[in-house]
């Protein structure tokens, strides 16, 4: 599959290990060995037991279709699946692979259709998912066709279980998971009902990236608010975020699998640095400026004590709210080395034409071209390529050490510890 | 996929006469040529100086643009926008350094307003080279551009930069 900027293709034996090797590292809470980025064995039981397993995923957003026969592509950890709209409303998704001969018959991003044809063989099939007609079934003059005992019934499309939560749709291969409200657990759904109130969304656009990183790693770093004041200088600077500003990472108090980094803007545009701080980040600029400073404009729009929360929902999806510029961002896993991100941006319905606008403008914060995005893409770029292609290891994770979960201070690695402690429980580690 | 016919990225003849067209076009040209010049020489502090006071920026994929979203990967309302992204490039953002190349043709000019603007379209493909690593096609596309006569040189007041890879290779550093 498609892969940006390889260098070396290849990953050395000692890192792509098979299961019966993979042993966590004895000190389990500070150290994170390379095979969980490195490993293909590793990664076929993660798209097993997380995105196949007892887990709810990310697929659109209801106001990308909003109207019966609205459908869109979309991805299951790895796997293509359509999301459809039925006659009465309804909404199904299923793997987009014809009963037939396999075909990925669904071809467009999106689209509004009465049903959906295989176009090898004419396979027709029903907003959600039924087979209901086959081209010559019963043959031509009374030869060939299919046999009498073949029931439409048993060759459908494959169904996955279909969830909604003010207005974000949910998938899941498991009859066995909780209801979504619970599986996000008290505090995520909290933060989660900021974003998305129930009110009409609006999309504003896509972007689509390929990260040439491990899926996990997108999840740790935005469990690692250590990074932020120190990688993205943008941040510092403009006053966005530093070391000693009203934050939070959180991680559910359930499982430690979902998170949200939380912080809360000064009503300074730029930052108050104090000499200690300064000399530990050595990404700071001092009298740096901005000619138009309507981008770092925060237009309150929320009852929430954070300006700022960047969630992670487990397994695929990031709820962006980054001041007044929204979006979700959706993983696709594509092999250990590869992950796919796929961002919806939006607003709401009743935003005025100027707010769209102010969402826009911030816009350029995120994304494969924000002055944060790009930042992250090549930091994991760089995470990847030296798990890879190095003799060493280990991953150390001692800031705070011993604590697992929610932390106040931003200088923590407590989070991703909770992800990895629920991470070991369901792969078996 | 071909959905463009009734948006502003749709085919439009050119309204002028040949001669005309062919006058202005060599005007473009070098326009593009020196912009390009910039870019892939690393001066992208001079970048913004191609652009009028309100210019528009923005570059967004085909899929937004067929299906008339709004979201820019970049989007900037004025050359002070412009700049400060450039300076952010510059000085303040890390990335791993890199070698751009355009390589812009097919360029033709579809009309010439009364008040002199000038409503242009050229294809475009951003060659990208990163350390020990091959050149790569990192973006290709079509500038959809409008520009102003400024004393004896063009400025532009709007560049749409609409690409068509539809994913994009880990990140976009610079303006394109």
């Amino acid at each position: 599959m498609y892969q940006s900027q390889t260098v070396i293709g290849q990953t050395g034996a000692t890192k792509d290990l098979p299961l019966s090797q993979c042993v966590w590292p004895e000190d389990g809470l500070h150290y994170i060995p390379d095979w969980v980025y490195a490993s293909q064995e590793v990664y076929d039981l993660e798209m097993q037991r997380i995105f196949q397993g007892d887990t709810w995923n990310y697929v659109a957003l209801e106001a990308e279709i909003p109207n019966s026969g609205d459908y869109k592509r979309s991805f299951v950890g790895p796997v293509p699946v359509v999301v459809s709209r039925a006659e009465d409303g309804t909404i199904h998704v299923f793997e987009n692979r014809c009963a037939h001969r396999a075909a990925e018959f669904c071809r467009e991003s999106h689209g509004n259709t009465n049903e959906f044809v295989c176009p090898y063989h004419q396979w027709s099939y029903t907003l959600k998912g039924d087979l209901q007609g086959i081209p010559f079934k019963r043959g031509v003059n009374k030869e060939g066709g299919m046999p009498k005992d073949f029931r439409n019934a048993d060759h459908g499309l494959r169904k996955l279980h279909v969830t909604t939560l003010n207005g974000v749709i949910f998938a899941s291969y498991s009859d066995k998971v909780e209801p979504i409200e619970e599986y996000l657990s008290p505090e995520i759904l909290e933060d989660f009902k900021v974003v998305f109130p129930g009110k009409p969304l609006k999309v504003l656009g896509y972007y689509r990236n390929e990260l040439p990183c491990n899926w996990k790693m997108y999840h740790e770093n935005l469990k690692d608010p250590y990074h932020a004041t120190l990688l993205h200088s943008f941040l510092v600077v403009f006053g966005l975020l530093v070391a000693g500003n009203k934050s939070t990472m959180l991680s559910d108090s359930v499982h430690g699998r979902h998170g949200y980094m939380g912080s809360a803007k000064t009503e300074d545009k730029y930052a108050k640095v104090s000499e200690d701080t300064k000399k530990e980040m050595r990404s700071f600029h001092e009298g740096l400026r901005l000619r138009d400073e309507r981008f770092l404009e925060y237009i309150k729009e929320f009852d929430s004590p954070w300006s700022v929360t960047m969630q992670t929902i487990w397994p695929n999806l990031m709820v962006q709210r980054e001041m007044n510029t929204l979006g979700v961002r959706q993983i696709v896993p594509n092999g250990p080395h590869s992950m796919i991100m796929q961002w919806t941006m939006f607003g709401y319905e009743d935003d005025t034409e100027e707010m769209t606008r102010h969402r826009l403008r911030q816009g350029n914060l995120m994304g494969p071209s924000g002055f944060l995005g790009l930042e992250d893409n090549e930091a994991m770029k760089f995470v990847q390529e030296g798990v890879r292609r190095s003799t060493t290891d280990l991953n150390v994770l001692k800031l705070d050490s011993g604590k697992v979960g929610t932390s106040t201070t931003l200088i923590s690695e407590a989070s991703i510890r909770a992800m990895y402690q629920y991470y070991r429980s369901v792969m078996g580690f | 996929m071909q959905k463009s016919a009734n948006n502003r990225y749709a085919y439009k003849p050119s309204r002028l006469d040949a001669a005309t067209a062919q006058h202005i076009l060599v005007e473009v040209e070098a326009f593009n040529a020196e912009y390009c010049a910039v870019l892939d020489g690393g001066q992208v502090e001079m970048w913004p100086e191609f652009f009028t006071e309100d210019a528009i920026y923005r570059i967004t994929a085909r899929e937004n643009a067929d299906l008339g979203l709004p979201v820019g990967l970049v989007y900037a309302e004025g050359r002070n926008m412009m700049h400060d992204r450039a300076v952010a490039i510059n000085r303040t953002q890390m990335f791993a350094p890199r070698y751009n190349l355009h390589i812009v043709t097919n360029t033709r000019i579809v009309d010439q307003a009364e008040n002199g603007d000038i409503e242009a379209e050229a294809n475009f493909l951003l060659i990208e080279t990163l350390v020990e690593s091959p050149s790569t096609m990192h973006l290709a596309g079509r500038y959809y551009d409008t520009f102003v006569r400024s004393g004896d040189k063009l400025l532009l007041k709007e560049r749409q930069v609409i690409y068509h890879t539809t994913i994009l290779a880990n990140d976009l550093v610079y303006p394109v």
